[in-house]
């Protein structure tokens, strides 16, 4: 079971508990403002924006090249964005923070 | 805001992906009353598009993507009427017939019922086993099975738009041996420009599957080996499993039977309500009046039934609302991901940009004279994101810099100085 924390546009902090889907699933199921995933989690809506918090993001899996392009030119891309959809959860992301992006 | 009282209903027909969303979105408007989603199909509501993708690609079984979790429907308060159609219907008493023998009452009705895969007369196709279309999960498991029994793996796709590209991509990489059969001189006559769809046929080449443009069945023949579909070639094509592609017709019965205005669906006005008060229609079924293309249209995507849930949950909680939402589209074939955004219709030139890094990389900017129309992506997440950023804002592009490849794809190199058109 990992604890994910989002991280709300108000600054409102969500916490949820999963052990298995993609951040952007959890997210949905709980009704975290900002992420859609109108797609269904195959990276083709960019409707699931995150920042990843820094110490969290080095431990991801890098994303994928499709993913890297939807983002560079996103509203509020960071270096730490990601699309949660791409974020599996799993005991390596325990205790993960995310901010919504957009 | 007035908000209506807590003992109406809003009965939802059809729960796919523009029922469910309308469901939650008008509790997040502020709906106090009754929801009930009604669906045909027994599963709890899930995406559709992965069924001609990931999911066919899978060699059996696999699970269905909720829409939403069954939990949702529960803290919502919605009630699911699942495995359940509209036997009848009176709009004067605003009551509708059950298949389970009761009868319901709505005060808001919305049509969500979507569309059918029209299968067309051709001589033979009723006595043949293992021809399917792809518009349900039964249908995908129905596909599924087929593939799975079928000795030789022969697969004969009549129809070469997305469904018919889309399944011919999943089961040739299952180790199927697809042929596709398209009618017109080339695959996405309708839904795509020559360039693309040019690409997508020589992807499908490339990937062993066999294109047959200007090629329609006419007649297929069950025998005891499988099935023959002569073609009008009078080539016969041997098929384990025929896939039928060749469009959709509106579910337009039950509006049919309340006395709704049909026209190509179930036409409605920029609120998204149909000829009958208190009765909506959004999705595949609803043909409305796009506000920015100002023409008449069915949009049979995700987005559209996403966003007109939206707008249509406004209009019923009581936030007048107007759709008009941008467009745009996915598919993914082989290793490739296609994405649109805009109507391309109307344009008057095209800019066709090429990366250099990367193969199979490039997009088609649709212009009408200076106006950004539509941006087709191949591979190519940059050009759809900031396609639809320059579509929504009237960005005006640099159409020289954007086709010269080896001037950096960057926003603020391809936005012109100007961006003050007179688009009236």
């Amino acid at each position: 079971m990992a604890k994910i924390t989002y991280i709300t546009k108000e600054g409102e902090s969500l916490v949820f508990e999963a052990s298995s889907g993609s951040l952007m699933e959890l997210a949905v199921k709980n009704k975290v403002p900002g992420i859609d995933g109108d797609c269904g989690g195959v990276c083709s809506c960019a409707t699931c924006h995150v920042h990843v918090a820094p110490a969290y993001y080095e431990k991801l899996e890098a994303p994928s090249e499709i993913e890297a392009d939807m983002l560079e030119f996103d509203d509020n891309v960071n270096e730490y964005s990601r699309l949660c959809c791409q974020i599996p959860v799993s005991d390596a992301v325990d205790g993960i923070t995310v901010e919504v992006a957009n | 805001m007035q908000l209506p009282a807590k003992n109406k209903t809003c009965v939802i027909v059809g729960a796919s992906h523009a029922g469910a969303n309308c469901a939650m979105e008008l509790r997040k408007q502020g709906w106090e009353g009754a929801i009930v989603l009604m669906d045909a199909d027994e599963n709890l509501p899930y995406h559709r598009p992965p069924l001609s993708k990931a999911y066919l690609s899978l060699a059996e079984g696999g699970e269905l993507n909720p829409l939403f979790a069954a939990e949702r429907y529960e803290e919502e308060n919605i009630t699911l009427a699942l495995g359940i159609t509209v036997t009848g219907a009176d709009a004067t008493t605003k009551t509708l017939e059950l298949s389970n023998g009761t009868s319901l009452k709505y005060d808001a009705l919305v049509l969500a019922t979507g569309a059918s895969a029209f299968v067309p007369p051709i001589t033979g196709i009723s006595n043949s086993k293992n021809v399917q279309v792809l518009r349900s999960s039964k249908d995908a498991l129905a596909i599924q099975a087929g593939f799975k029994n079928a000795k030789n793996k022969n697969v004969v796709v009549i129809g070469g738009g997305y469904i018919g590209l889309e399944t011919a991509a999943s089961l040739q990489k299952l180790g199927g041996q697809v042929t596709i059969l398209e009618r017109e001189e080339r695959i996405l006559t309708r839904v795509a420009p020559m360039e693309l769809a040019h690409f997508f046929q020589e992807l499908h080449s490339k990937n062993g599957v066999t294109v047959k443009t200007a090629v329609s069945a006419k007649k297929i023949t069950q025998t005891e080996a499988g099935l023959l579909v002569l073609g009008t070639d009078e080539n016969v094509y041997e098929a384990d499993l025929v896939l039928i592609g060749v469009g959709v017709r509106p579910n337009v019965a039950l509006a049919e039977q309340l006395g709704v205005a049909l026209e190509n669906g179930i036409k409605v006005n920029e609120h998204l309500q149909t000829s009958v008060p208190q009765i909506y229609a959004i999705g595949d079924v609803a043909q409305f009046h796009h506000p920015t293309y100002n023409r008449w249209m069915r949009l049979e995507s995700v987005q559209n039934a996403v966003d007109q849930a939206k707008v249509v949950a406004a209009n019923i909680t009581g936030i007048p609302t107007t759709y008009n939402a941008l467009p745009w589209f996915w598919s993914d074939q082989f290793h490739i991901k296609l994405q649109m955004v805009g109507l391309s219709h109307g344009y008057t030139d095209l800019v066709i940009r090429t990366e250099q890094e990367k193969e199979d990389c490039f997009s088609i900017w649709y212009f009408k004279d200076d106006s950004l129309l539509a941006v087709d992506a191949v591979n190519n997440g940059k050009a759809f994101v900031l396609g639809t950023k320059f579509i929504k804002n009237n960005t005006v592009v640099d159409k020289e810099k954007l086709a010269d490849a080896s001037i950096p794809f960057k926003p603020n190199i391809l936005i012109k100085s100007t961006t003050n058109v007179d688009k009236s």
